[in-house]
């Protein structure tokens, strides 16, 4: 058993410039590529497949695996140039992880981009951070810069003969751009619209070229994997879901931020480390992982936060971003709000997604200000029906989490909004129901 | 058939207009309009980064901006003079992507989050507080555009810094757990010429500057990636660790041999 908190990726967080080169050196930094560019680029997909590492972006698929499907060898499809592509992109509502760790640990970052190129055999990387993430791009600019000053990057890194070539790329605004395919299409210069899949970018991402695209928390965990071991790894978190994981905690908590725990932490343990709710209301709401995943309520505390643990409780894993509301919180408010994010965030390239967000957030609307009736319950579960699995990415299966969600354990909420009566002209405006601080 | 009244018999001979030839003007490059030498410059060492030019694309719309204080028309041929795009390409691009303007930016963009969480903890009471105060709403500019002091207010969708609700960003940096009060202070600020420093991000800059960092040109890197980065927030898990003698399990003194490669199935 574990210690409750198993500080890895934020084991240098507190550390003063952590993220220079000296501190990173100084602690054990870029220890890690001296073993994997020994070792045969095979070997360390092996590893990172036994050690069941999942994708921290939010789909948990296995990161070994993801590496295993590009093609490699001189002919065919494995004769293409190989890319690999960061997922910095964090703007999932309630998603925090990502930001404070390019900012804290960029070096941690920048060697598990170098240990990936090297496995997938890719000699250009390029890291895209959302635009408003303007701190972290410093960051990570200036670990690259200092990557290659010291000749972790470039021609002939260490003596090896392997090139590798960062660039950091700045997104201009767009929610949709952490899904992979809008990504990559954003970062060929065009708009950020999802491709229909397959092809997978394994097969034909960047520049129709074979692509692994991994999310910041994913790759920064390499370097430690290389260094500890498969078995290490495992010591963390469950057979399924192994591992530590940053959970990140917001909203009506003494004490919110980031602790980084193995998976599997329940809700319970993890409200304790964060000084209990806020005042001591109790808890009403939850989500397990950012807004997309559907909320959870105070019976759940109990839920093992792993990737299998969080689905069968009716939700996912998601980024393990828990927001927590409060009694004072109205449901139908909060469902309204992030489904105000999903229309404007919708690329409007599929018709189910970029309609039905729209006709969903007029109906909340007037719901919320007391206008609705019993039939646009079932109205809005009808068109969560429409949209959920009918366009190219998760985006609208994501909006439709938390209505159906909200609706199944909250309905007496929704109902009470109809069956009171319409506000006043001069009380148009709603509050979000004495929750204001 | 009965014809309206008026109509002539015959419509007479069928004749093709005369034929009109479009002399279209050559393309006037715009050197010597708001883009000068450097930014020409800069334009070619973001293309080079790339392995395909159009990749350049979201950095060179940064360029403009720190150049322009948001993308004209003009902006958008730069772009696609550059990268031999078209204009309507360029316009597809620009109007996606909500960092890229399409007005002329104040000296400093003030971005308050009202997504669900910093909305309940505050952002729309900031938010409402400041388009009262400032008399503009999203998108909208107080003050002429680029003057001392004038200030582009929006309203933001997650700012990915939910630990510290409600937090507010001005050109990008972050004012954390803010306040209506310690926000109409920030803007009172900035609108007598003042740059109060960012809770987490490097001193404050401008609009344009910043457009310029996120087009991969850093003015000073080496003091600004100086700014401080972390809260308590974000310390939380590692300061609770530290107070009970939690850590993760301890890693073998070397690391382990590699995994042996499975052979693959012929």
């Amino acid at each position: 058993m574990t210690d409750l908190i198993t500080p890895m990726l934020t084991r240098r967080w507190a550390e003063p410039r952590s993220w220079s080169i000296d501190t990173y050196e100084r602690t054990g930094g870029y220890q890690a590529i001296r073993s994997a560019l020994e070792a045969d680029p095979d070997e360390l997909i092996q590893l990172v497949k036994d050690s069941g590492l999942r994708g921290r972006g939010g789909a948990g698929f296995p990161t070994g695996m993801k590496w295993g499907f590009i093609p490699q060898g001189p002919t065919g499809p494995g004769a293409k140039p190989k890319y690999l592509v960061i997922n910095a992109d964090e703007g999932e509502p309630g998603t925090c992880k990502d930001i404070p760790t390019m900012m804290a640990d960029p070096h941690s970052l920048i060697e598990g981009c170098i240990i990936t190129c090297y496995a997938i055999r890719a000699n250009f990387c390029a890291i895209y951070i959302r635009g408003e993430a303007l701190h972290p791009i410093r960051r990570v600019a200036n670990a690259v810069r200092e990557a290659y000053a010291k000749g972790y990057l470039g021609k002939d890194i260490l003596g090896t003969g392997y090139d590798i070539d960062i660039v950091v790329h700045a997104g201009a605004g767009a929610y949709i751009c952490g899904e992979e395919t809008a990504l990559l299409d954003s970062l060929e210069g065009r708009r950020g619209q999802p491709r229909l899949k397959p092809p997978f970018p394994a097969t034909a991402g960047l520049y129709a070229s074979p692509t692994v695209v991994n999310n910041v928390e994913t790759i920064a965990s390499v370097p430690f994997i290389v260094e500890g071991g498969s078995e290490w790894f495992r010591s963390m978190g469950t057979e399924r879901s192994p591992g530590p994981k940053i959970y990140s905690i917001s909203g009506h908590v003494e004490r919110p931020g980031q602790i980084e725990a193995p998976l599997g932490t329940t809700l319970r343990q993890l409200l304790e480390l964060a000084g209990g709710m806020k005042d001591g209301i109790p808890l009403k709401f939850w989500t397990p992982g950012g807004s997309s995943t559907p909320i959870l309520t105070a019976e759940h505390l109990d839920v093992p936060l792993d990737f299998e643990g969080a689905v069968a409780a009716g939700s996912m894993l998601g980024t393990t971003a828990l927001q927590i509301f409060n009694e004072t919180v109205s449901v139908p408010w909060a469902v309204m709000k992030w489904t105000e994010f999903y229309k404007h965030e919708s690329c409007g390239k599929c018709t189910p997604c970029r309609e039905g967000t729209y006709w969903l957030l007029q109906i909340l609307e007037r719901m919320v200000h007391h206008e609705g009736t019993e039939a646009d319950i079932e109205t809005m579960l009808d068109i969560c029906d429409n949209v959920l699995g009918r366009s190219f990415c998760a985006l609208g299966d994501g909006a439709t989490s938390p209505i159906t969600s909200g609706i199944q354990y909250f309905r007496q909420e929704f109902l009470d909004l109809c069956a009171a009566q319409p506000l006043e002209e001069s009380t148009q405006k709603v509050e979000p129901v004495g929750a204001m601080a | 058939m009965t014809l309206p009244e008026g109509t002539p018999e015959s419509i007479g001979p069928v004749t093709a207009p005369d034929e009109v030839v479009w002399n279209a003007p050559d393309a006037q490059p715009i050197v010597g309009g708001v883009f000068d030498e450097v930014t020409y410059q800069r334009a070619k060492e973001i293309i080079a980064r790339y392995p395909q030019s159009r990749s350049a694309l979201l950095p060179l719309l940064h360029l403009v901006q720190s150049v322009e204080g948001h993308v004209s028309q003009d902006g958008i041929r730069f772009c696609a003079d550059a990268l031999e795009l078209t204009t309507a390409e360029v316009s597809a691009v620009v109007t996606f992507y909500t960092m890229y303007k399409r007005t002329p930016c104040g000296e400093h963009l003030v971005s308050v989050c009202t997504n669900t969480l910093c909305a309940m903890l505050g952002g729309d009471a900031i938010y409402a507080r400041l388009q009262e105060k400032l008399g503009v709403g999203h998108e909208e500019t107080a003050g002429p555009p680029g003057t001392q002091g004038s200030i582009t207010l929006e309203h933001a969708e997650c700012l990915a810094a939910c630990d510290f609700a409600p937090v507010v960003q001005v050109n990008y940096e972050y004012y954390d757990n803010q306040t209506v009060q310690s926000t109409e202070e920030l803007v009172d600020a900035l609108g007598r010429g003042e740059r109060p420093h960012p809770t987490r991000g490097a001193p404050l800059t401008d609009f344009r500057t910043v457009e310029l960092e996120l087009a991969g040109f850093f003015p000073d890197l080496a003091a600004s990636v100086d700014g401080l980065s972390v809260g308590d927030e974000t310390l939380l898990g590692v300061t609770v660790a530290a107070e009970r003698g939690w850590a993760a399990p301890a890693m073998p003194d070397s690391p382990p041999a590699f995994p042996a490669v499975p052979e693959k199935k012929p």
